[in-house]
């Protein structure tokens, strides 16, 4: 149970606070309300499969479920009706996987989505995948035709299960209603454990229509189901003899960082040692960007400086990384002269795509603190930091903002990260925009940048933006910066946040193209600009006051500032359209499958 | 106003002079290690429920390992069933085949057999019966038997390593082989060694053998 989850509670619901934090044994929660004073009287016991589901959820320590209603979900809805629960009816089934997602990433707990069978189930499939790519914990729960229904291709049926087994880390067909709770208990322990994931249960509507009197297990793993905590001490002996002897020593974090609560115990490594820090881009706040020892971000849009590094290092120490082709650019020419020390709680990752010559399985919290106790001194690398830093101003990043174009991309993003504190939370849909929030944003602290990293799922911003503003902090901005095109795929989602008063904030970066598609058309396909300008954009503002949102638009510099901040002051859902420069590219580049150190500063350069 | 990105251009840059090889490996010209594709057995202890199959063939096709056969079928404990997984690929594939089987849920356990254990295969081979006489005796010959026979077919059963099915073929398509069906590889460890239940990893290289099967073509 996280704090963040546990403080948003109501405070005048501390027996269920209590049946929460135990979810453990759920055997002891009616002890536990019998034995308090003015204890409401225990929960009523299950009666059908449905609301075994339900209290599955609540034992889990569920708050909210995003999702669509349907025929084949109506029963495990219908017990819904009568829970603590709070369901957000999302306007799009993606959006409820999106939005789950996001609540996953930002509260470190799973977040739940609801999609009846058939198309619903379909709908989520999206946001499934893109949870998978990017190891976030969530639950996915659909309905299904009754069984005996099942393989006859019956009205909304889908092979749910086939169709997204290769998406999910793990799903299950329910098939008994006294099962059915102890299910989706199991679901949720497999979705947080070890490395985290989407798990699916697929309901049937007779199972979940079933009487049962069975209250659903306490959520564990199967036994076949085994996580290793702490990493072989011989290897990490001899991975900090390594790390105590190199010279050009470089901490790559990725997103497993963030997911396994180690961005402290890496900070401190880090500084304690003095080794200059790059992360991926779901490492994204792993690590403080305005620290002296932070390269930001490695890859194919990542910084000059970390490129450089990571090119050039003759020691890397990656932790919850997957070594995706973003990140390295073409294999052979990945870091080629570094000895890789290898942290990752999934041994399939350890020499999958980077062979590791230290692996170190375990969680990455356990492991740092293994490798902090291990190693005795620090690398001399005096001379390397200083190189770290040449690099950093020979290749710092900055644009051009003539006066007499239109806005340029980065100064709103900058804007943006000005205007709001070190703990506002960005999402992002999948582009150019998506980069200059990873790159003209500075990062201080993990769980705050939401995207959708493995997948690239454009239209993730504005559902992820949902999921995020239900998980936060009341204090913490939720700033959703979007293209035209992320935007208009999922803005349906504006209903919801209008319907919820969500207090979210959207800059669409608009330049009626989709951007990313147009900048590789110029730059490898002679310019043919083949459906990618979307020059029949709406009024984005307009958009949003119809929808009940406010709408707001920028159309030059002097707007910048003071839109932004009436746009972040108003008490709800706000939609800035930004018509930014049509022409503005993303810089530095590293072409698809090219050498990292060999990144691009302009189109001349690829 | 600021100024763009600036900065030395690729060519001005200094390059590192090591390289990796395809496998993400540190090329080092000394000790340089080539993968050659192998066939070897893995064998895969799960869970028996329904769709087991399902998850670990999926896996194998949307990682695009190269699986040579398949089997499947119950074990001692009604529980579990074993599947018998024959692939070809470079070692560092090998490896990653049982870890991402590993990481499946009704997986139990996943290890790559040695070079000396048992495989078998079953195939049914159907050929011309014009001389009835040389098939019995080319079917005697691979310790097989006749299991139906009409007055133009013969349909024989041979059991036995994949090499040994492979020499019975040969040898028959003299008689014109109208059918052949085959099994795939199943396989057990030898003596008290366990085939599934352990799950330690093997190292790949201690397989490593080349020409494993020429070695057990007749280890019956």
């Amino acid at each position: 149970m996280s704090e963040r989850a546990a403080k948003v509670t109501p405070a005048d619901d501390e027996q269920d606070d209590d049946q929460i934090t135990d979810s453990a044994a759920p055997d002891a929660v009616t002890e536990d309300d019998a034995a308090g004073d003015d204890a409401e009287s225990p929960a009523e016991p299950v009666t059908t499969g449905a609301e075994s589901v339900v209290r599955a959820l609540e034992n889990a320590g569920v708050e909210y479920a995003f999702g669509v209603q349907g025929g084949a979900i109506m029963p495990v809805y219908d017990a819904l009706y009568d829970s603590d629960i709070r369901h957000v009816t999302m306007a799009h089934e993606q959006g409820a996987a999106h939005a789950a997602d996001a609540y996953g990433i930002v509260s470190g707990e799973p977040g739940v989505c609801l999609a009846t069978s058939g198309p619903g189930a379909t709908n989520l499939v999206t946001g499934i995948a893109d949870a998978d790519m990017d190891s976030d914990p969530m639950v996915a729960l659909t309905g299904q035709v009754p069984t005996e229904f099942v393989g006859n291709d019956a009205f909304q049926e889908t092979d749910t299960t086939g169709v997204t087994t290769p998406v999910t880390k793990d799903n299950t067909f329910a098939s008994d209603s006294d099962r059915v709770g102890s299910d989706v208990s199991e679901a949720f322990a497999l979705a947080r454990e070890g490395r985290p994931g989407p798990t699916l249960v697929d309901l049937p509507k007779d199972v979940t229509n079933g009487e049962t009197d069975r209250e659903p297990d306490a959520p564990t793993v199967p036994d076949t189901y085994q996580v290793q905590e702490r990493a072989d001490s011989e290897i990490v002996d001899a991975a900090a003899e390594r790390i105590e002897n190199c010279a050009r020593p470089v901490m790559l974090l990725g997103g497993g960082v963030i997911k396994g609560e180690a961005s402290e115990a890496c900070r401190e490594f880090a500084i304690e040692h003095e080794i200059p820090v790059i992360t991926t881009m779901p490492g994204i706040g792993a690590f403080p960007e305005d620290h002296e020892l932070s390269l930001e971000m490695a890859g194919m849009h990542g910084t000059g400086y970390a490129n450089m590094a990571v090119t050039h290092c003759d020691t890397l120490i990656g932790i919850g990384t997957r070594f995706d082709d973003r990140l390295t650019g073409g294999i052979e020419t990945f870091a080629p002269d570094a000895e890789v020390i290898h942290v990752d709680i999934d041994p399939a990752e350890i020499s999958k795509n980077i062979h590791a010559d230290y692996p170190l399985v375990g969680d990455a919290e356990t492991v740092v603190e293994q490798l902090s106790e291990a190693v005795d001194s620090s690398p001399e690398a005096k001379k390397w930091r200083a190189q770290c830093q040449q690099w950093k101003s020979d290749y710092s990043m900055a644009y051009d903002a003539p006066e007499d174009k239109p806005v340029q991309p980065e100064f709103v993003v900058e804007a943006l990260d000005e205007a709001t504190s070190d703990r506002a939370i960005v999402t992002t849909g999948v582009g150019q925009h998506q980069m200059w929030a990873c790159q003209y944003w500075t990062y201080t602290e993990p769980r705050t940048w939401v995207s959708s990293h493995g997948l690239g799922a454009m239209g993730y911003g504005l559902p992820s933006a949902i999921g995020a503003r239900l998980a936060a902090d009341d204090d913490q901005e939720v700033v959703c910066i979007d293209g035209d095109g992320s935007f208009l795929m999922t803005l349906q989602g504006l209903s919801v946040a209008v319907r919820e008063e969500l207090d979210i904030t959207v800059a669409v970066l608009n330049n009626e193209y989709i951007g990313m598609v147009r900048q590789w058309q110029d730059a490898f396909f002679d310019g043919r600009h083949s459906a990618s300008d979307y020059g029949w954009m709406p009024e984005f503002d307009k958009l949003a006051e119809a929808f009940g949102a406010c709408g707001f638009r920028i159309d030059d510099y002097d707007d910048v500032a003071e839109t932004i901040d009436d746009a972040i002051a108003y008490d709800g859902p706000s939609v800035i359209d930004v018509h930014i420069d049509p022409d503005a590219n993303v810089y530095p580049m590293v072409p698809s499958g090219g050498d990292n150190g060999q990144f691009a500063l302009t189109e001349d350069q690829l | 106003m600021k100024k763009g990105l600036e900065g030395p251009p690729p060519a001005d840059r200094p390059t590192p002079a090591g390289r990796r090889n395809k496998q993400g490996i540190r090329i080092d010209p000394e000790v340089e290690a080539t993968h050659e594709p192998r066939r070897t057995v893995i064998s895969a202890l799960v869970t028996h429920e329904p769709g087991v199959l399902s998850d670990v063939s999926g896996l194998f096709s949307r990682r695009q390992f190269n699986i040579e056969s398949l089997t499947v079928g119950p074990t001692e404990d009604e529980d579990h069933a074993r599947i018998t997984i024959v692939v070809e690929e470079p070692d560092p594939g090998i490896d990653q085949i049982e870890k991402q089987l590993r990481k499946l849920v009704p997986v139990i356990s996943v290890r790559e057999l040695e070079p000396d254990a048992m495989r078998r295969e079953l195939a049914l081979i159907k050929v011309d019966a014009s001389r009835p006489d040389q098939v019995a005796a080319v079917a005697e010959m691979y310790g097989g038997k006749t299991v139906d026979s009409s007055p133009e077919t013969a349909t024989i059963e041979v059991t036995g390593a994949r090499q040994k099915i492979e020499a019975a073929i040969d040898t028959f398509s003299q008689f014109g082989v109208r059918e052949i069906s085959r099994t795939g590889t199943t396989a057990l460890a030898r003596g008290t060694d366990r085939t599934a239940a352990s799950s330690t990893a093997q190292p790949a290289d201690e397989a490593n053998y080349e020409d494993q099967y020429t070695h057990t073509a007749n280890d019956d």
